[in-house]
């Protein structure tokens, strides 16, 4: 790499500052001899990374190797996929950056899905894999893969390292990337002569740390202001950017003081209480009735930290009908690009509210809240059979019931997931933590059990599916060997079940390929690696044995089974408007629905 | 020029390996066809990289802009005429 120091002014301001810290001597006066992986370990440690998830193989043998030697407590995963996403539910949790590590080739390759899902759900991953050494890269090699370029389109920023000393521009830097601006992942390739480079050390540069905001005007802060002010009917719309950017206290406040009702993302949940006056719940695909009639009629949408995904608006043409849009986001290439709001604002979002609420008059919306009212009472979300321990909402109600707010709660991806999202009584943020963007079957297991390291005094409550946990079950051992004190709730139908009502819902109810015809005991599988696992539907008294379940210390797999036709309602039909909900089986408008859908993809 | 309505985009990039694949590659995920590139180290900073892009104007061409901006090896973006550019100057080599 060229030397930093006569490099000219970057744009981007992410390399400039730390280019005249190189080569001071911070730590050390004498200089000392490490190898690639040494130095690449003792920068991990500055970085302030504590524990890291990961699988060992023939690639990053010398990380392994000067991994032992470091403080870092290493989470052995059982599958680099489940490694890639522990590290998302320690990141997801805190807020920290935190790494995971595998091999070359396969180990790379499992990774993929972990760092693609913290990609599109804006997590700060930093993802550490070994490489073939650099002579042999290009030669089909063992194990090789262009880890490179499959990385590239799903990271903020990737590295292949060609030498020991670019680690000391590398980790700082892929740190500062990951988390400043709107956080991301961030991966990092060594190829194994690299980690076996001898290199003489004199001193580290400093740790790479989140970077200054684009900071907001007075002018813009006025401007959004008066439009909210002059709004008959605003609709505040909260988003993960709130969360990431630790501003809920001032969004509370900003809400409260201008009145205004807010309507919450998917990844937005919990930064208002669900049973804030001012909170609607959640928008879009599964949205309440009201949530959706609310934004119908809104005059103003003031959206704070979110990037309009398709499963919020629907259909974009028919999304708020009757209103503007305001943008306010810390990533430039988001304003525009799913709609032309008439103001935006680049810029972090906590000081935005903080700089508004520091200079707004505190105001009343009494008819436009009179109005929301209404709408509430007239078209609530039903909890069918939330009294009912086997059925969803009944399972969810009993399990918050269980636990107390301390509680973090995380899920695979399918019915479960929007059940819990409509259901689950969050009360802050992080509390909440699931795959959004990708929606990746799989992923709360392994998070969970981040969740869990993360923060050892919460109880980590993850909510699944028969379909997803199947995805990650491995893990069950690795949640075992660290006696983690989180519960597997499977709310089991033995099948597919958000597949299972597409097909019924929208394919002439051709139920295709969702029905696991081999049942699988979730329990048993749960004993055998280690876990405590009960069938709740075997218990005498089953909520006495769920309340014993969740409150004795330790993992637990907790089988609870449902019925396959339980459904989720409401339901946008993909690519359908948001006001075109369906509630119930008989409400469908037909099978046409499907094929106008814009988006395809599995959604299970 | 085949290019409908064509728009030049005059990128300095840092001169690191893989950064023509992170410029190509977000145009190509993002379904916006690059109609033209040419890339050569500045002739006085080999730190750095002058990049012409030719594409097609469309509607959504802010937009890849600024996803392009976003990337950490790009310095800057500007649009440019084609008078000027790289590709006027050299539109013989492509008969």
């Amino acid at each position: 790499m060229t030397d930093l120091a006569t490099r000219p002014e970057s744009r981007s301001t992410a390399h400039s500052k730390r280019s005249e810290i190189k080569g001071e001597p911070v730590t050390a006066v004498v200089a000392r001899e490490l190898s690639g992986a040494q130095l690449l370990i003792e920068m991990l440690e500055r970085q302030g990374v504590t524990c890291i998830a990961g699988v060992p193989g023939g690639a990053n043998l010398p990380m392994y190797d000067a991994l032992s030697g470091s403080d870092i407590r290493h989470v052995l995963a059982r599958h680099e996929q489940g490694a890639g996403f522990i590290a998302q539910g320690m990141a997801r949790v805190t807020g920290k950056a935190q790494v995971c590590f595998a091999s070359s080739g396969p180990g790379a390759t499992n990774l993929i899905t972990a760092v693609a899902d913290a990609h599109l759900d804006s997590v700060p991953l930093i993802a550490i894999t070994g490489q073939v050494p650099q002579a042999m890269i290009g030669t089909d090699a063992f194990q090789e893969i262009d880890t490179f370029g499959l990385m590239l389109p799903i990271t903020k920023h990737n590295f292949l390292v060609r030498s020991a000393e670019e680690l000391l521009e590398v980790i700082p830097a892929a740190f500062e990337l990951a988390l400043s601006g709107r956080p991301g992942p961030v991966s990092i390739d060594v190829p194994k002569d690299v980690q076996n480079e001898k290199i003489r050390v004199t001193g580290l540069p400093a740790a790479g740390t989140r970077q200054p905001d684009p900071q907001v005007s007075q002018q813009d802060v006025d401007e959004l202001l008066e439009r909210i002010t002059a709004a008959k009917k605003p609709v505040l719309m909260i988003g993960g950017g709130i969360v990431y950017a630790n501003a809920t206290e001032h969004l509370r406040t900003f809400a409260e003081q201008m009145d205004v009702p807010a309507v919450q993302t998917f990844m937005g949940l919990g930064v208002l209480p669900s049973d804030h006056p001012l909170s609607l719940g959640m928008l879009g695909m599964h949205g309440a009735p009201f949530t959706n009639l609310v934004l119908e009629e809104c005059d103003l949408v003031v959206g704070l930290g979110v990037r309009f995904d398709d499963r919020a608006t629907g259909k974009v043409a028919e999304f708020c009908p009757n209103a503007e849009f305001i943008h306010v986001d810390i990533d430039n290439s988001e304003i525009g690009k799913v709609l032309q709001p008439v103001q935006s604002i680049v810029a972090d979002v906590g000081s935005v509210l903080e700089k508004a609420s520091n200079c707004l008059q505190s105001q009343k919306n009494s008819r436009w809240r009179q109005r929301v009212d209404q709408l509430r009472n007239n078209h609530p979300l039903l909890l069918d059979g939330n009294d009912e321990l086997f059925r969803p909402y009944g399972a969810i109600a009993a399990v918050a019931e269980l636990v107390d707010d301390n509680a973090n709660i995380t899920t695979d991806v399918g019915q479960h997931q929007m059940w819990v999202a409509q259901a689950y009584p969050f009360v802050r943020p992080r509390q909440w933590i699931s795959s959004g963007g990708l929606g990746t079957m799989g992923f709360g297991l392994p998070a969970a059990i981040g969740m869990a390291l993360a923060m050892p005094d919460r109880t980590t409550i993850c909510f699944s599916g028969d379909g997803s946990l199947m995805m990650n079950i491995q893990e069950f051992a690795t949640a075992a060997e660290h006696n983690l004190n989180l519960k597997v709730i499977v709310l089991n139908n033995n099948h597919l079940g958000l597949v299972r009502q597409q097909q019924t819902l929208f394919y002439n109810k051709n139920l295709s390929a969702v029905k696991f015809e081999q049942r699988t005991d979730f329990p048993a599988v749960a004993r055998a690696m280690g876990m405590a696992g009960l069938d709740l539907s075997d218990c005498e008294d089953p909520r006495q044995a769920l309340r014993e379940a969740l409150t004795q210390p330790g993992p637990c797999l907790i089988n609870i089974p449902i019925a396959e036709t339980e459904m989720v309602f409401p339901m946008v039909a993909p690519g359908g408007a948001n006001k075109d909900m369906i509630t119930s089986e008989t409400s469908v408008c037909g099978p046409a629905t499907a094929a106008g859908d814009q988006s395809p993809g599995a959604s299970a | 020029m085949s290019v409908a309505n064509p728009a030049i985009l005059k990128l300095t990039v840092r001169n690191h390996p893989g950064v023509l694949s992170h410029v190509c590659g977000l145009f190509a995920r993002r379904a916006y066809n690059l109609e033209g590139v040419m890339v050569r180290p500045v002739r006085d900073d080999k730190t750095l990289s002058r990049m012409w892009l030719l594409v097609n104007e469309e509607e959504r061409l802010t937009q890849l802009i600024r996803q392009t901006e976003k990337l950490v090896d790009v310095v800057s973006v500007e649009q440019h005429s084609m008078e000027g550019s790289a590709f006027e100057a050299t539109q013989e080599y492509f008969i």
